[in-house]
């Protein structure tokens, strides 16, 4: 009776979890099995490859021109998470290093900022964008997601397991503050980068909002704006769409899957 | 003596602001300018670009904009439905996935999390082609037999709002499950088997041992999802065709300020004021949910 009890147990443990990794991997598979057949067929919901995927290839590339919106889409994400990381690196270290009342209370301040929606801020961004002559611009997309408070506080959480030991040894050694903090921090947290990396890099490659609203040419435009206008045209070629759907998903799944295990060490060591 | 401490006082001080100053200096001009900015614009009305003072005719016109009342109610209702199924299926499959003694565990980890590699944009699209009126879910659901015709999912109010709520909760349950994966491996594995030793049901050890140790952890991602839940923009306007459709049925907050920013005639008052009531329904839930996780302790 208690083994099979425990059978039953272990089977719809396995089975539910088997159901939630399916639903959870099949729109991909989906997404790829669409690249290969024809609009018609997969708006049908056909399971099977087809022979369409040349020909959607094809017709993707000459609506669009990818190098171009790759490099748009690049250039921002990448632009975006140096700073990103750079900026809130040195203040999550920042905070948790050099503790004083005033800052305490300026951190506390910052973490209200998470609760700013993005909505509340597009309109006079969008202003302050227009005056400074930096519509239709990626430096205009970049700008307003470096200072990030999530971050911040991800790097200080990460920081409070950083041994000060090492600190005070190299300032025995004559280290500047800022060396100390290159050369020693940098290097020993890098699995905190690296889980840091893969969030934010996600985020500004998949960013839409902001820059819907800012890139206004198809010059300028992403990866992401041009597969969302390819989808909501009024008889929308699915095969091209999927094309669009899977060339705007692989890098970040390639720098999930390169840095999988680096993410998930970062993220333990943020939750302790 | 005591003028050298003062001096290594102040080194230490200039240092501390030194390494915080340009991501203040980027919050304050990105964030906090803005937020003032939008909150003073709240209190003027025109269009375009000429405005002027209107006092508080903004707030009162928001009671009588049916548009605002629905995209308000379907926001709640797209928070209220979707925030706590998501995270307590997370945790479950967080616990689930907990268990050293699991086969694949990696596999099912990496797959549940792989949603979160999708871009909003491009799983919205995907969501749409598969549940299009002829798509694989309803072809799927009634050769199964779980539905006898096909659900209208993007042409009916209803099905429209369960679409949205289906989506975000694909997207979004291995982010949070991540989170809480790493806080239960923080959690000695004693405790479980001792309670498991001691005949504690699955159940009981998931409601006594797991959520009250995760409890920071659970804290921090609903105040997160509720955010992210307040403001939803990206997947409606991608399965809607940015019309929050049909009817209104699945408009947001945030839809509905770009709708009147960039595609009506545009009213910056009026728009601000709207954003206004997501910045204080985040910050009422968010000290709501604070105060929930405070009183538990006692």
């Amino acid at each position: 009776m208690n083994g099979f009890r425990r059978f039953a147990a272990m089977a719809a443990t396995y089975g539910f979890l088997g159901l939630m990794a399916f639903l959870s991997v099949f729109p991909f598979i989906w997404m790829v099995l669409g690249a290969t057949n024809s609009s018609i067929d997969i708006i049908k919901g056909k399971l099977l490859p087809g022979a369409a995927f040349a020909t959607n290839v094809g017709n993707f590339f000459t609506l669009v021109n990818v190098p171009l919106v790759f490099w748009n889409s690049a250039k921002i994400a990448i632009l975006a998470t140096v700073l990103t990381l750079a900026v809130s690196s040195l203040a999550g270290y920042g905070f948790e290093m050099f503790r004083s009342r005033r800052r305490e209370r300026v951190y506390r301040a910052m973490l209200l900022t998470l609760m700013i929606p993005f909505a509340a801020l597009m309109i006079p961004l969008f202003i302050m964008m227009g005056k400074a002559g930096l519509i239709n611009t990626h430096l205009a997309v970049v700008l307003p997601s470096i200072g990030s408070a999530f971050v911040i506080f991800y790097f200080r959480q990460s920081t409070k397991a950083f041994p000060s030991e090492l600190r005070d040894a190299a300032k025995v050694d004559g280290l500047k503050e800022w060396q100390i903090f290159l050369f020693i921090y940098v290097p020993v947290m890098r699995s905190t980068y690296a889980a840091a990396f893969v969030i934010v890099f996600m985020t500004a490659w998949n960013n839409y909002l902001w820059p819907l609203i800012v890139l206004q040419t198809n010059e300028t435009k992403t990866i992401t704006l041009v597969v969302s206008s390819l989808a909501s045209a009024y008889y929308p070629d699915y095969g091209v769409v999927m094309v669009g759907t899977i060339l705007a998903t692989l890098p970040t799944l390639a720098v999930f899957f390169f840095m999988q295990r680096q993410f998930v060490q970062g993220m333990l060591g943020s939750v302790k | 003596m005591v003028g050298a401490r003062r001096g290594i006082g102040r080194y230490y001080d200039v240092n501390g602001w030194l390494f915080v100053a340009p991501a203040l200096g980027l919050i304050a001009l990105f964030m906090v300018y803005p937020i003032a900015w939008s909150l003073w614009m709240s209190f003027q009305s025109g269009r375009g670009m000429t405005m002027k003072f209107a006092g508080f005719a903004n707030i009162v016109r928001l009671w009588n904009d049916p548009v605002f009342i629905k995209a308000l109610t379907n926001t709640m209702t797209y928070f209220v439905v979707q925030v706590p199924i998501m995270i307590l299926l997370a945790l479950i499959l967080a616990s689930l996935l907990n268990n050293p003694r699991l086969v694949g565990r990696g596999l099912f980890r990496t797959a549940i999390f792989l949603p979160c590699v999708s871009s909003l944009v491009a799983y919205s699209v995907l969501f749409k082609g598969m549940f299009a009126t002829d798509g694989i879910v309803n072809s799927t659901l009634q050769a199964i037999g779980l539905a006898a015709s096909p659900i209208p999912w993007l042409t009916h109010p209803f099905w429209a709002k369960v679409l949205v709520i289906l989506a975000i909760t694909w997207r979004w349950t291995g982010y949070n499950m991540i989170f809480y994966l790493a806080a239960l491996q923080n959690i000695d594995k004693s405790i479980y088997e001792v309670a498991r030793i001691d005949g504690v049901p699955a159940w009981a050890r998931f409601t006594h041992i797991t959520i009250p140790l995760l409890k920071p952890v659970i804290l921090f991602t609903t105040v997160i999802s509720t955010i992210g839940t307040l403001q939803l923009f990206d997947e409606v306007y991608n399965l809607t065709e940015g019309k929050g459709g049909p009817s209104n049925a699945t408009l947001t907050l945030s839809l509905y300020i770009y709708n009147l920013t960039f595609r009506f005639m545009p009213n910056l008052g009026y728009a601000a004021t709207v954003s206004y009531v997501i910045v204080v329904l985040v910050a009422l839930l968010a000290f709501v949910q604070f105060y929930a996780a405070r009183e538990r302790d006692r």
